[in-house]
């Protein structure tokens, strides 16, 4: 406001030197004058329409009938304010020379409409730039939040513990290790941007993050995958499963002091691949509304993404057999 | 047992961390023996009251019995003879339990275990047992642990709905004495009547007025208007008896400073 107020001002010595420079005026009356008048038009404006404006989308075009107003009427206000400074009667000038007055209204709202357009479009540019901002910040946010579900951090440290453990001790086992973290890592940071891989590749992708878990937890986890060659090359979106075998480790055989086993096998049914995890862990009990909850509904809404309506996920779980996946997709011709 | 010879109790369920800080350990503490690795909750409190040791390490995330429900039941349970072993917890990652150690100053590590930071710990750890801290302030720390994990407040529960065959019986709340785990149950117990319900007593504690009902032993949440009369015996064990009920409640160790005189 106050930025606004100052360039009215510089505004209105410009004109004042204009005035002075091809009228009859003085340069002293003139400023005053032009000062008088034009912050009577700015504060008019400039107030008016912080009262009449609350949306700039909607609302705009009520400037054009409130900068012409401003300029009448602040020329009037201006005037008498000016002429009470310096004790002169300009305003006698109206009724004599309606031509020039008129000429001079012209002028002054050719630069209150100037003026206006500059501040608004300055106005304009500093919101969209906030915008921008805005949805900027959002976008990675949501980015963020996305890779800290796919790179679990307990998962993380735990795995880098294991291999620092493993260095010492078995550094050909460490490798192995490292490099099964490492095509991990790759698969869970370019996945977001692929939109199918073959199914040879996520059954390769589920085996290093299973192996990773079986160093992890040793003995206590078994697992079997069960690909048939002639359904390997089919494409399906990339770690599709990832979800639901984390799920099987965190929340059936990770709680579980014995552990258990966990298989992933694809098949064909008639026009249809049927993708299945299962797993002999604890079951999901009352913790589905948890994080297996968000890893069930990212799955789920992948799925609607890819195929709409017809592909499904069905779950079956009891404390006694565990947790079964079913995911069903339509066989890609 | 003397501190020349100070005893130790890793619980870790992955193998290869365990035996990655008995390792470290035995570089940064040379006269600390490890005299047993247990891999789940239940074993580490059943080894430890067992065999006593100076120092435990108890990982947070375990299966069976979570780190701190391990050490909680060990506290509860642990005779009075010998000082309370000096306990650090171990964690990959749990930003909520980290805040928490650090606020009730209970010693933690983070995995990868890094030598510096275990020296540390062996260090204030080596104190500790020389120090010989009162059970009380690490009975304090433990129930400023386990407030930091208990879930947020829910809306106040109205009735206790307990099936009976192919009934529903509303149970008001006003009317319970007194809740108890048992095995996968939870008994409710009014002035006439027994229920049994499924909801787990952590699910239920959240949604119970705290001022109107206490929890007084891990499996025990009691309303406090319906305590008559509060005893200790000759063992040091607190016994509350109730209004309208002839059962007696024991109260643990972890919950007897609720029951001082005024």
């Amino acid at each position: 406001m106050l930025m606004r107020a100052v360039q009215a001002a510089a505004l209105n010595t410009v004109i004042a030197l204009g005035i002075t420079l091809f009228g009859q005026r003085g340069f002293g009356a003139s400023l005053v004058y032009a000062q008088c008048i034009g912050m009577s038009i700015w504060a008019l404006t400039d107030f008016s329409r912080l009262w009449l404006i609350r949306d700039w989308n909607t609302q705009w075009r009520r400037l054009v009938l409130l900068v012409p107003l401003g300029v009448i009427i602040g020329n009037l206000l201006g005037t008498l304010l000016a002429d009470a400074l310096l004790g002169t009667r300009l305003h006698d000038y109206w009724t004599a020379e309606p031509a020039r007055t008129a000429g001079f209204l012209v002028m002054s709202l050719g630069a209150g409409t100037a003026l206006t357009y500059y501040f608004l479009s300055r106005a304009q540019l500093a919101r969209e730039r906030q915008a921008l901002e805005i949805a900027r910040r959002q976008a990675s946010e949501a980015r963020l939040k996305l890779l800290e579900a796919q790179l679990e951090p307990h998962m993380l440290f735990n795995t880098l513990a294991n291999l620092r453990a493993l260095i010492a001790n078995d550094p050909a086992r460490a490798t192995d290790m490292l490099d099964r973290l490492i095509a991990y890592l790759r698969a869970t940071l370019s996945a977001s941007r692929q939109s199918t891989h073959p199914l040879r590749e996520e059954f390769a992708r589920l085996r290093d993050y299973l192996e990773l878990m079986a160093v992890r937890m040793g003995p206590r986890l078994r697992y079997t995958l069960d690909l048939p060659e002639e359904l390997a090359a089919l494409p399906v979106p990339p770690l599709l499963l990832q979800p639901l075998v984390e799920n099987s480790i965190r929340h059936g055989l990770e709680p579980k002091v014995e552990g258990g086993s966990i298989s992933v096998r694809a098949r064909r049914t008639g026009e249809r691949l049927t993708l299945e995890v299962s797993d002999t862990g604890t079951g999901l009990g009352t913790t589905a509304s948890g994080p297996a909850g968000f890893g069930l509904a990212q799955v789920r809404e992948r799925l609607a993404t890819a195929y709409g309506q017809r592909a499904a996920l069905a779950l079956g779980t009891d404390a006694q057999a565990g947790t079964h996946a079913t995911l069903t997709l339509p066989y890609p011709s | 047992m003397s501190l020349a010879t100070p005893t130790a109790l890793i619980a870790e369920d992955e193998p290869l961390l365990a035996q990655a800080l008995q390792t470290e350990l035995a570089r940064a503490w040379p006269a600390l023996k490890v005299v047993a690795v247990v891999g789940d909750g239940h074993s580490a409190v059943q080894q430890a009251l067992q065999l006593q040791p100076d120092v435990l390490f108890f990982d947070v995330r375990m299966p069976g019995l979570s780190g701190l429900d391990a050490a909680t039941r060990l506290a509860d349970e642990w005779s009075g003879e010998r000082p309370f072993p000096a306990l650090a917890f171990v964690t990959a990652y749990d930003q909520y339990a980290v805040q928490a150690f650090e606020a009730q100053a209970v010693d933690y590590l983070l995995k990868p275990v890094e030598p510096a930071r275990l020296q540390k710990t062996v260090a204030r750890m080596q104190q500790t047992l020389q120090a010989a801290p009162s059970f009380d302030a690490t009975l304090a720390q433990l129930r400023g642990l386990l407030r930091a994990h208990a879930a947020p407040a829910a809306a106040p529960l109205q009735f206790i709905q307990a099936s009976a065959g192919n009934t529903i019986r509303m149970v008001p709340v006003d009317e319970v004495l007194y809740f108890e785990a048992a095995d996968k149950y939870v008994r409710v117990i009014t002035p006439g009547h027994e229920y049994l319900i499924r909801t787990p007593l952590k699910e239920l504690l959240p949604q119970l007025d705290g001022q109107a009902f206490w929890q007084v032993h891990r499996g025990t949440v009691v309303r406090a208007s319906a305590i008559e009369q509060v005893t200790r015996d000759e063992a040091g064990k607190t016994w509350l008896s109730l209004r309208a009920h002839p059962e007696r409640l024991a109260v643990s160790r972890l919950y007897a400073h609720l029951f001082k005189p005024m």
